[in-house]
């Protein structure tokens, strides 16, 4: 098990099905884990990637998820199931490495051959020599030049062009010209200087395209996924598991207390709370009776219930939202990276100074082989070798740095978003606040209450409940033992401790829609306590508004909860907040800033956030967020403190500092070496210190942001 | 200088050797988990290695 075999999917007869186990952190759980698996009934291997916080399994095909995840949860791991089937194997980073690999190789090799060329050989071993270049470096370009190729043409198609485009052409040109001077058996071919150019803007490639997936998987491994589908009752009385894309209205779907909606219905038996933070932003339970509509996405927690589907799949309120998201996400999509607004500058320049070289030469009659030589050394020295490395390198250093900070940045054009942010909007519910009810006076009972208390309330789901488990259990309070608990949906719970009746319920003197949400805990004999909560704000949130006035950021709330609960928590930060707002609401809100010039930086954790997360010039979400509000997020953060934001934008903007200095490096560089390339001064020698020279020192200008994020 | 028809295709083979097996860990999914590769050394294979020791 723990050599890394054959892989699971080998044997066909088995399905496969991938599993997020986000709680995965050491070396024992892979075991654990993967050996309890193996172990189990019908499971013929399981494979953990750890560094994407998932399990493969192969099992036997007529295993059903739900069986899975009670497997892994028997196991002590808390596990999702993860709704798209296996990436695919090639993807986009692989190749790159392969190309990367390829040039590598090449390139070391033909500066082998190079260097002895430069060290005097001539005759017949340069020709010799300058023909085994050829054969490493022709093969080469057509394969790792693909990507540059394939991009700087799509650019060219549509009229436009971007840093692919001269380095496609230039790539392309000396590559031609250094074989015709093979063939002549000329004194120069830069062979060397091509492949190597292709070699490091592949590393500054393949960096951009890790970061990407490493923060993809961070954020896969995350994704509370809304329900991958229900247990369906058949009309003979029968029950069986069937996805969420194959509900259909009117099915009847039996939906367990602690599960997810798969599809929107109408309650027809029973009555349950149901969590809807995730489409209201509410943090209090909302009581659903038979009849009440519920929509999928919500979580039911106390009681099972049949409900009838009224909607499903892409016509779910849930998918709504996800298409307003797709609509908002459109203005982002047109933003242009950095690197590429600099290529929009550069790569004219670039063309009209070789063009410009060639042509002098012409006509101080140097004729065209050597005009076209030194045109050739131009267009390989201004090749935006460091430019290709300055933007990557600086980003993935500040995504690994960010990373063990906590704070997972999806793409290198959302750290550049980040620092551009002027302007921060908060969500309350799970942004601004825990989004979890926190007791307010368990002071109030006394150590052998409360453990009567954790004995009773350890059987229950309700969020209440497990407020109070967790509450307790940090003091350190063992549970008492207590006897015959049973759970009554919207009444409480109810037990025998040392023959007493204890009883946890509803507090009928404080309305439920009132800003604080209480209980009342009741030992036969002993006065009754009533224990209040709320929605506790964040490790960091009262500092974080004045952190960010510092670097010029102004924030306030918007809030879809009501103006009395948001009320304390504005007052508390010192921010002015707009409440009741739909999602609609807030895009428009976000929509008038950014008519006036302002950068949003939205900051929102549920799937009423989603479309304003997705509109924002940049958005940041918490671990804890909606499935929804963290894909629409630029960035996430892991833990409770909402600190996070600040660093994150303060790394940011070291990292855009960082970045200019090192496109002044490139220029300068450019400045010095151009002329003398424009002279005729440049070798390949010359050209291959210059590009590695000027790359080494952006590297190393980068490698300064490691401690950014502290 | 007869030595370059030996040492030239040698240093050649090496490299593409060591391409080879860089592409070969590659596609075997060698770089697919790289922070559970460095946990993996830590879990013991099995029982009767421990009481071998």
């Amino acid at each position: 098990m723990n050599a890394p075999g054959p892989s699971p999917t080998a044997s066909t007869a088995f399905a496969e099905t991938l599993i997020s186990v986000p709680s995965l952190r050491c070396a024992g759980c892979i075991a654990k884990l993967e050996d309890g698996l193996a172990q189990a009934p019908g499971i013929a291997a399981a494979r953990v990637n750890f560094t994407a916080k998932r399990v493969a399994i192969a099992h036997a095909p007529d295993m059903a998820v739900p069986d899975l995840l009670d497997m892994i949860g028997s196991l002590g791991f808390e596990a999702q199931p993860l709704a798209e089937a296996a990436e695919t194997k090639d993807s986009e980073s692989r190749q790159l490495v392969r190309a990367m690999a390829v040039a590598g190789f090449a390139s070391m090799n033909v500066m082998l051959l190079s260097v002895s060329v430069w060290s005097g050989a001539d005759g017949a071993t340069r020709d010799l020599f300058h023909w085994l270049s050829a054969l490493i470096a022709l093969p080469t370009v057509a394969y790792s030049g693909r990507p540059f190729f394939k991009s700087a043409w799509a650019a060219l198609r549509h009229g436009r062009t971007n840093m692919d485009v001269p380095i496609a052409i230039g790539v392309a040109l000396v590559s031609a010209l250094s074989l015709f001077e093979t063939i002549v058996g000329g004194p120069h071919a830069y062979f060397d200087g091509a492949v190597m150019l292709l070699f490091f803007l592949l590393v500054g490639r393949v960096l951009d395209s890790v970061m990407r997936d490493r923060a993809r998987d961070g954020v896969t491994a995350l994704l509370k996924h809304t329900a991958p589908g229900a247990l369906v009752l058949k009309p003979d009385g029968s029950t069986a598991w069937r996805d969420a894309q194959s509900l259909a209205p009117n099915m009847r779907m039996i939906v367990a207390a602690g599960e997810r909606l798969a599809a929107d219905g109408v309650i027809e038996k029973g009555e349950s709370h149901f969590d809807r933070a995730l489409m209201t932003g509410e943090s209090a339970p909302q009581r659903a009776l038979p009849g009440d509509a519920v929509h999928a996405g919500t979580l039911n927690l106390d009681a099972p219930v049949t409900v009838r589907v009224t909607a499903a799949g892409p016509d779910t309120a849930i998918a709504d939202i996800a298409r307003m998201m797709e609509n908002a996400g459109q203005a982002r999509s047109r933003y242009v990276r950095l690197a590429d607004r600099a290529a929009r500058l550069y790569a004219p320049a670039v063309h009209t100074l070789a063009a410009l070289s060639f042509a002098g030469w012409m006509l101080a009659g140097a004729g065209w082989h050597d005009a076209l030589l030194i045109a050739v050394a131009v267009l390989i020295i201004t090749c935006p070798c460091a430019l290709g490395l300055a933007v990557p390198a600086a980003q993935i250093v500040v995504a690994g740095a960010l990373m063990r900070a906590g704070v997972l940045v999806k793409d290198g054009s959302a750290l550049e978003r980040l620092a551009d942010a002027d302007r921060a909007l908060f969500d309350k519910t799970g942004t601004l606040t825990l989004g979890r009810p926190e007791p307010d006076n368990l002071a109030d009972l006394s150590t052998g209450q409360q453990s009567v208390l954790l004995g009773l309330v350890r059987a229950s789901r309700h969020p209440l409940s497990q407020a109070l488990r967790r509450a307790i259990e940090a003091e350190g309070i063992a549970a008492a033992d207590i006897h015959a608990i049973a759970e009554t949906p919207g009444t409480g719970l109810s037990g025998a401790w040392q023959g007493k009746a204890v009883r946890l319920g509803r507090a009928d003197d404080v309305d439920g829609a009132g800003s604080a949400m209480a209980c009342r805990f009741e030992i036969a004999g002993e006065t009754a306590i009533t224990l209040r909560f709320h929605d506790q704000l964040r490790p960091g949130a009262v500092a974080l508004p004045a952190e960010l006035g510092a670097l010029g950021i102004s924030s306030s709330i918007l809030s879809g909860d009501r103006t009395a609960a948001v009320a304390p928590v504005a007052r508390a930060l010192g921010l002015t907040a707009q409440t009741a707002m739909l999602p609609e609401d807030k895009l428009a809100s976000i929509a008038r800033l950014s008519a006036g010039g302002a950068k949003v930086l939205m900051v929102g954790d549920g799937l009423n956030d989603g479309p304003a997360l997705a509109a924002g010039h940049v958005s940041m979400a918490p671990a804890s967020a909606s499935d929804a509000g963290q894909n629409a997020a630029d960035a996430v953060w892991l833990g409770d403190s909402i600190a996070p934001v600040a660093t994150a934008i303060r790394a940011a903007r070291r990292t855009m500092r960082v970045v200019r200095q090192n496109f002044a490096i490139a220029i300068g560089y450019n400045m010095i070496a151009v002329p003398m390339a424009f002279l005729g001064y440049v070798t390949p020698l010359v050209a291959a210190l210059a590009m590695s020279g000027s790359s080494l020192i952006v590297v190393g200008n980068a490698l300064r942001l490691r401690k950014a994020a502290r | 200088m007869s030595g370059l028809a030996f040492l030239i295709p040698v240093a050649l083979l090496l490299g593409l050797g060591g391409l080879g097996a860089f592409l070969w860990a590659l596609r075997g999914g060698q770089f697919d988990d790289l922070d559970g590769a460095a946990l993996r050394i830590l879990i013991e294979d099995d029982k009767k290695n421990g009481a071998d020791r």
